[in-house]
């Protein structure tokens, strides 16, 4: 059973010209037995652990890479939901943004560039130390940099916390006002149904029913995709299916081999493979190019939408073959600053934020990093929030939204948040949405749906 | 590594322009490794020559990492793209 010369060319292919990495390797930490009363104990308890399990995730990480070959790009850790590591602490902000700085310096010592789970399960409603760690956003995302935040603030079984809803959209407006263009938002996601293994940032978190520790992936090949698309510029539809089904079943098989392997020399459980397709701002990494490639004329015309769900169908089959482990979001993202189509799409009118919501409908799991003026009002803010959880909530499925509201931008702007981070067109929303209607707070109760049993 | 006896494949890849010397280069860096090659094929695709190299590591006086670097370095000199990984990675995502 020797490997053939195609089979070699192909997969070193996916590597030099297409951009195919493993995105992520996301080491899951318990950190719920490091809770004390005592907040310097409590520092200094998970600053070593976070020192010492990341240190070694970056050496396996190095030498796996090495091994295989394959690129490893990013190398992060996620934590227990800190509301709730916060619950013996006093509720003072100070307090919440003395544990936010001890992870950013721990995720520093350690090398690793984000560490996820500065957030709260707040979708039915909040502990005080959840209002705490929520009031605590602004300061706690604002002087740390390697951070990043979630907030669960709906899901089908409980319906929308309307109440956090509203309070978060005056959040988002401190927090950007506290940081340079507004980039602190980019380090916070809110969501309906947030897994509890998503190895992606900004909405990592180590969930409660999760081990001690946990390994979890994300691959990502657009490029990969895209290629294949177009060198199948005159299949059906149904051939075209099945091509993106082999292509992704062979970039999902090598995710699966490097978690395994990870894992196991890391001595610790292998979570989940997050089959998403997650876009860079490299030239060909870009999902709305799959769709264009496809034979959409732009992302956001007329046709994305099917477009956008026959390929996460293609996506699902092929990776569900080839990995009994596929969970987290695997969903599209369609990150409007960190994918060159997307932002082209913007520009050129095609794709608006109607339209944006309409692709989450179907695959997409929210939407990301998207930039918005940053006088538009909290009410505003709060409305597109829960317009787009309600999608998650009646569909059963994940949402979330990263909006970045911009100090002193107007639309059609841009503004240049650099790195990973991209750039981004400021999206035209209305000045006024739906004020009474975000001020009445409370809860949206569980949709009928949620009546299963 | 160097210890163990049982089989440590890996496969060189190179993808570039066909000339003299790429097979005398790279199979003289394997043998000052103590690497000992199993299957050499080669094909023209997609206009690029692509010849893949298959490798044992099981007595090999160094890591992969130093060899990677003498085949970058040979990749510099002759103006080719050369990859080195183990075969799993290729079994993985190739054969069910």
């Amino acid at each position: 059973m020797s490997i053939t010369v195609e089979e070699v060319f192909e997969t070193v292919k996916m590597t030099v010209h297409q951009h195919f990495d493993i995105r992520t390797v996301t080491l899951g930490i318990n950190l719920k037995d490091c809770m004390d009363r005592n907040l310097s104990q409590f520092c200094k308890r998970i600053h070593k652990r976070i020192v010492t399990k990341g240190k070694l995730l970056n050496k396996y990480a190095d030498e796996i890479q090495l091994k295989y070959g394959i690129p490893i790009t990013n190398r992060r850790i996620a934590v227990t939901p800190v509301s709730i590591l916060l619950e013996p602490l006093p509720r003072t902000v100070a307090a919440a943004v003395k544990v936010a700085k001890t992870l950013d310096n721990a995720a520093e010592e350690a090398g690793i560039d984000f560490l996820g789970g500065y957030g709260a399960l707040v979708q039915k409603g909040m502990t005080s130390s959840d209002k705490n760690l929520m009031d605590s956003i602004p300061e706690a995302l604002a002087q740390t940099n390697r951070i990043c935040g979630f907030l669960n603030l709906a899901s089908t079984l409980a319906g929308m916390n309307m109440t956090a809803i509203s309070d978060f959209g005056h959040t988002l407006k401190k927090l950007s006002a506290n940081t340079k263009n507004g980039i602190g938002c980019a380090k916070i996601a809110v969501f309906a149904n947030v897994p509890e293994d998503n190895p992606f940032m900004a909405g990592a978190n180590h969930g409660v029913g999760e081990p001690d520790f946990t390994l979890n992936i994300g691959i990502s090949g657009p490029g990969v995709v895209r290629n294949v698309i177009a060198s199948n510029p005159d299949c059906d539809l149904t051939a075209l299916s099945e091509v993106i089904k082999r292509t992704v079943f062979k970039i999902t098989r090598a995710g699966e081999l490097i978690g395994r392997e990870m894992a196991e020399q890391m001595k610790i459980d292998f979570g989940i493979v997050d089959i998403s397709l997650a876009s860079t701002t490299a030239s060909g990494d870009s999902v709305a190019e799959i769709i264009e490639a496809m034979g959409v004329s732009q992302m956001g015309r007329p046709g994305s939408t099917a477009a956008l769900a026959m390929l996460m169908d293609a996506v699902k089959k092929g990776g569900a073959m080839a990995s009994g482990n596929v969970g987290g979001l695997s969903g599209t993202f369609i990150p409007v600053s960190e994918d060159n189509g997307m932002i082209k799409a913007v520009k050129d009118g095609a794709l608006n934020l109607q339209k944006l919501e309409a692709l989450t409908a179907v695959c997409s799991v929210g939407l990301d990093m998207f930039a918005v003026a940053g006088n538009t009002p909290a009410e505003v803010l709060s409305a597109i929030i829960a317009d787009e959880l309600a999608i998650g909530v009646v569909n059963n499925k994940t949402t979330s939204v990263r909006v970045i509201p911009v100090p002193r931008k107007k639309p059609g702007q841009m503004v240049h948040f650099g790195g990973l981070l991209g750039s981004a067109p400021i999206m035209e929303v209305p000045k006024i949405a739906a004020p009474n209607f975000i001020a009445r707070k409370g809860r949206i109760p569980a949709p009928i749906k949620a009546l299963r049993n | 590594m160097s210890k163990k006896k049982k089989s440590q494949i890996c496969i060189v890849t190179v993808v570039g322009e066909d000339k003299v010397g790429i097979i005398a280069k790279l199979s003289n860096a394997m043998a000052k490794a103590d690497v000992n090659i199993v299957d050499v094929n080669q094909k023209i695709m997609e206009d690029y020559f692509v010849m893949t190299m298959a490798c044992d590591m099981a007595h090999a006086s160094i890591g992969i990492e130093q060899i990677q670097k003498r085949l970058n370095k040979i990749a510099r000199e002759m103006d080719l793209k050369i990859t080195f990984q183990h075969e799993d990675i290729f079994k993985m995502m190739h054969r069910m």
